[in-house]
């Protein structure tokens, strides 16, 4: 089957089997790789991706559901070779250690920001409830995600 | 410019340098190993035993030979016949790779298909007809080791009855005579469960097998490369200089990266077989139902004491459930790991241990989960203990804990199982904990909750850990001694390059090895490229688990830096035209005594190292170091927790978690700091819901991430972190190792603070993990 995406603003038509799962159309036929795979119950978030800006589980969707939607990889998240400030926040504060659920947390963080620009403690905890990881105990991943917020907010003051 | 001042700006040990890694990570370009995809590469997947214990009757592949996409369908019988159906395990037993005479664990690995695609191999699976005589199933260790039980390893020559081992440490006498002398002894019988590493990232491989020159490269998740290609060529029989293993990044180890698994050798052989480069990687089943567990420990302890405290001798008996293989991972002389550290940070005269092992029809391979080799455990049941001994002397556990530690100017001290401990100051952390935590106050205010029916408690763990194995007489694995190795080559412009026999699972040594040669040497971190794991490439060591890697790696990359410096130093002396004692050196220059603005920089004495070397001087900045510790080193800290229990529920939250970690002297604190974050959360993930069960059939309760429950951002609390610093004598840098401290230590921090709260009601013990369910029961129980 034919499916029409467009992955991190560029668009690709890809030949799947229907059975084929996004995670694998992205990783193994589009070749980023980025988004990894950590269990096979939805239970891990490592998966993560944006479909039209929402967070979802690329494990357990297929890749034709996918079919004339947007999808935004870790790849896509650094514009014009500028890093995201929630990818400069993650390395600052050190949000991340073996990097294997940080790009899935990463976009969990950045559709959060979308819809709340100034999210407490417990939103982020709550947001990020869905994406484990085993190194970090989450603390500066919590640190990362408001240091992320204050510098977005200070860009939108500038420009606004 | 000051030494100090100097050193900061170098970045060196002390500091803390952002990550050099990151950089990759944060892109999602990092290279894991499922993102490794060769020319024509095929993909394995393995079927797996849906029984506990049973007899391999037959099993027919040829429907799924047949089967669109499929390579290859390799059965116990196909290994047997390249006699590699059998493997030795790290404990000295050993492990069937596919089984050939019976299954023995459920989730045992039966056949493997390779195939074109890797949903095409997984349907291939299903195609396999394997026809089972179903055996009786052992889950309960105790049972097991009962003289009729049925032989679970009846495959091993002289073995009657299902004990993988007996050991004992200490002195039985000397701790019945303190036994004798005690006002009061206090016990515990408590179960350690069995619970799971869970890195995020599964365990696999790559194999890609040269036929024609029969070079095997293995991209592999391993955090212990060489040791992997030691054993690698003793099962396989290749010549170990065929044998190369790269590690590409892994995704978390924590213990769980350590064995040989099945996969990887089924892998290597159909790569050897077909000419092809195979893929396996596991799933997270697969992953949960089969590789290495951690804990099992179902233990009993006795402590004796006087009446006012003093701690006089401690006696443990201790059955541990090591599945259907003895897999464990540890040093070779050490048959329960080093649980024998069972007398923590308590200056206790006499102790005695005893433990034995049982097979049971469980997956194999007590793994140390963030642990170096069991220590965890000990721990646990020193800590709970002392815990129970608070209430029953009517005395405060901070103060019992106080009025027996191991005081500062007993060290080296010699504990009564034998180990020497390096160095600590033991009341400071506690006293810093205490402070930090507001104890007092914390105290009178559980008073006033409980008058109010509230349910506070606080919990209190003063671990010791023993990390860094070896020294080499007394350490090694499957015989390969536990020293650790630093290759170091500073290049012409006074860049360089740092091997080191350690393996990164996310650690941070990238960085922090780096910081250790910029303060060393002077050169910037940012110009010191750090290589680890490919075996062609990095010099021999033992890998990283037991916190090993600062100990020993860390002290190779110490002495290397020093040993070229020295050589630096002649250099120096001959491009100023001095002696090398008329030298000065401050981090990265070497100058005149006296004369100050006469000065070489390191970077100058480099290009001279190629370029103008003195007479008689063999060229070039370059080095190899293998170091063998002298000792372990001994971490330690005090942990505080704060909990409130809801009595109607039985649910516990935890309310602050104040870490005081005591690790020697750390190289970069950020990255120290976020090993105490993840040990906390895992000690928390542990103590709270991780939990791998069976039924009495032998199933496995506990096969994914919906049964078991690790912990998100959502219920771990946050940490609030603290640091006493005692430096090790004996490590050239004075540091101790830190990866696990806080899963080691946390675990009876927790439970100590649910039994706090519940110990007036008279609850003096609910094994891990302490779900509201229990935590209700138990109240409900005391209630009656
Ligand atoms: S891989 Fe775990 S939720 Fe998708
Ligand atoms: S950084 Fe390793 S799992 Fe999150």
């Amino acid at each position: 089957m034919e499916v029409n995406v467009t992955v991190n603003g560029a668009q690709h038509r890809v030949d799947v089997e229907p059975r084929m799962l996004l995670v694998h159309m992205l990783r193994d036929r589009l070749r980023l790789t980025g988004t990894h795979v950590g269990c096979d119950t939805s239970g891990c978030g490592a998966c993560t991706v944006l479909l039209d800006g929402t967070p979802v589980k690329s494990c357990t969707m297929l890749a034709v559901q996918a079919d004339g939607r947007s999808v935004t990889t870790v790849e896509g998240l650094a514009r014009d070779g500028q890093l995201h400030p929630i990818q400069e926040a993650f390395k600052e504060e050190h949000g991340l250690q073996c990097g294997f659920c940080t790009p899935g947390m990463m976009l969990a963080a950045a559709a959060l920001l979308e819809s709340n620009p100034d999210p407490g403690d417990e939103d982020i905890r709550w947001a990020l409830s869905g994406n484990i990881c085993r190194c970090t105990g989450y603390v500066n991943i919590v640190k990362a995600v408001r240091r992320a917020a204050g510098a977005m907010r200070q860009t939108a003051t500038q420009a606004g | 410019m000051a030494v100090a001042e100097q050193e900061r700006t170098v970045r060196g040990i002390g500091h803390s340098l952002r990550r050099h890694e990151d950089d990759r990570f944060i892109r999602g370009k990092g290279t894991y190993v499922d993102d490794i995809v060769l020319p024509g590469m095929l993909h394995m997947a393995i079927l797996r035993s849906p029984l506990a214990h049973a007899r391999i009757v037959s099993i027919d592949t040829s429907k799924a030979q047949a089967a669109e996409g499929v390579v290859a369908v390799i059965t116990g019988a196909d290994l047997a016949a390249h006699n590699l159906a059998w493997m030795p395990t790290l404990s000295g037993d050993t492990q069937a790779v596919f089984a050939t005479d019976k299954v023995r664990f459920q989730g045992q690995e039966v056949a493997a298909v390779v195939a074109e695609d890797p949903y095409l191999a997984r349907d291939a699976l299903q195609l396999i007809d394997v026809e089972y005589d179903p055996l009786p199933a052992l889950v309960d260790p105790h049972k097991a080791l009962e003289p009729d039980a049925v032989l679970i390893r009846d495959d091993k020559e002289g073995q009657t009855d299902n004990r993988c081992y007996h050991w004992e440490a200490g002195d039985p006498r000397a701790t019945d005579e303190a036994f004798a002398r005690a006002d009061v002894v206090v016990t515990l019988d408590t179960h350690y469960p069995r619970c799971h590493p869970s890195p995020m990232e599964t365990c696999g491989i790559v194999a890609d097998v040269n036929q024609a020159t029969g070079q095997a490269t293995l991209h592999m998740t391993s955090q212990a490369p060489h040791a992997h290609r030691t054993l690698f060529a003793m099962v396989a029989g290749l010549p170990e200089q065929n044998i190369r293993i790269k590690t590409p990044d892994i995704g978390g180890g924590f213990g769980n990266k350590v064995p040989i698994y099945p996969g990887y050798v089924a892998a290597t052989a159909a790569s050897l077989l077909l000419g092809r480069p195979v893929k396996w990687i596991e799933d997270r089943s697969e992953n949960l139902i089969s590789t290495g567990f951690a804990r099992d420990f179902h233990m009993h302890g006795e402590l004796a004491l006087t009446r006012d405290g003093e701690m006089l001798g401690l006696r443990v008996r201790l059955v541990s459930d090591n599945g259907a293989f003895y897999a464990d991972a540890q040093p070779s002389k050490c048959r329960a790991g080093l649980f024998h550290i069972v007398t923590g940070s308590y200056a206790l005269p006499a102790a005695h241990v005893v433990a034995d092992g049982a097979y049971t029809n469980k997956a194999p391979g007590g793994v140390a989960y963030r642990c170096s080799f069991r220590v965890t455990e000990a721990s646990f049941l020193i800590e709970r203990l002392v815990h129970n001994a608070a209430i029953e002397l009517g005395l405060d556990p901070a103060e019992l804990r106080r009025r027996n530690f191991i005081r500062p100017e007993q060290f080296p001290y010699t504990s009564a199982t034998g180990f020497v401990y390096d160095s600590g100051n033991y009341e400071a952390a506690l006293d810093l904990a205490l402070q930090q935590v507001g104890y007092d106050d914390l105290r009178e205010e559980q008073r006033r909750a409980r008058a109010e029916g509230r349910l506070l408690g606080i919990g209190i763990a003063s671990f010791t850990e023993v990390v860094g194995a070896g020294n080499h007489k007394d350490y090694d694995i499957a015989g390969i001694k536990m020293f650790d190795s630093a290759e170091l080559r500073v290049h012409p412009t006074g860049k360089a390059i740092l091997k080191i026999g350690v393996q990164t699972q996310g650690q941070g040594h990238e960085t922090t090895f780096a910081q250790i040669v910029a303060s060393e040497l002077g050169i910037p971190p940012e110009d010191v490229l750090v290589q680890y794991g490919d075996t062609d490439n990095v010099p021999y060591g033992l890998g990283t688990y037991a916190s090993r890697s600062t100990p020993t790696a860390g002290a190779a990359t110490a002495v290397i830096s020093r040993k070229l410096r020295d050589k630096a130093r002649q250099i120096a002396a001959h491009l100023l035209e001095v002696s090398e004692e008329d030298l000065e050196w401050d981090t990265g220059r070497f100058s005149v005594k006296g004369a100050p603005d006469r000065a070489v920089t390191i970077q100058d004495v480099a290009l001279a190292a190629y370029t103008n070397m003195p007479e008689g001087l063999e060229a070039g900045l370059e080095g190899v170091h293998y170091y063998d510790p002298p000792n372990m080193t001994f971490p330690f800290g005090t942990y505080v927790v704060v909990v409130e229990v809801d009595p109607g529920t039985g649910d516990w939250k935890v309310l602050r978690v104040v870490a005081v970690d005591d690790c020697g002297v750390r190289i970069n604190p950020m990255i120290v700091e976020g090993q105490i974050h993840g040990g906390l959360a895992e000690g928390f993930g542990i103590a709270k819901m991780e939990l791998i069960t069976f039924d009495e059939d032998g199933n496995c309760i506990g096969s994914n991430f919906t049964d078991y429950l690790l912990p998100t951002s959502w219920e771990t609390p946050n940490f609030e972190c603290f640091a006493t610093v005692t430096p090790s004598p004996h490590h050239p840098l004075g540091a101790k190792g830190v990866g696990e401290s806080a899963t080691v230590g946390s675990p009876a921090a927790y439970v100590n603070a649910v039994i706090d709260a519940l110990g007036h009601l008279g609850v003096r013990n609910i094994d891990m993990p302490v779900t509201s369910a229990k935590v209700w029961e138990a109240i409900q129980q005391a209630s009656r």
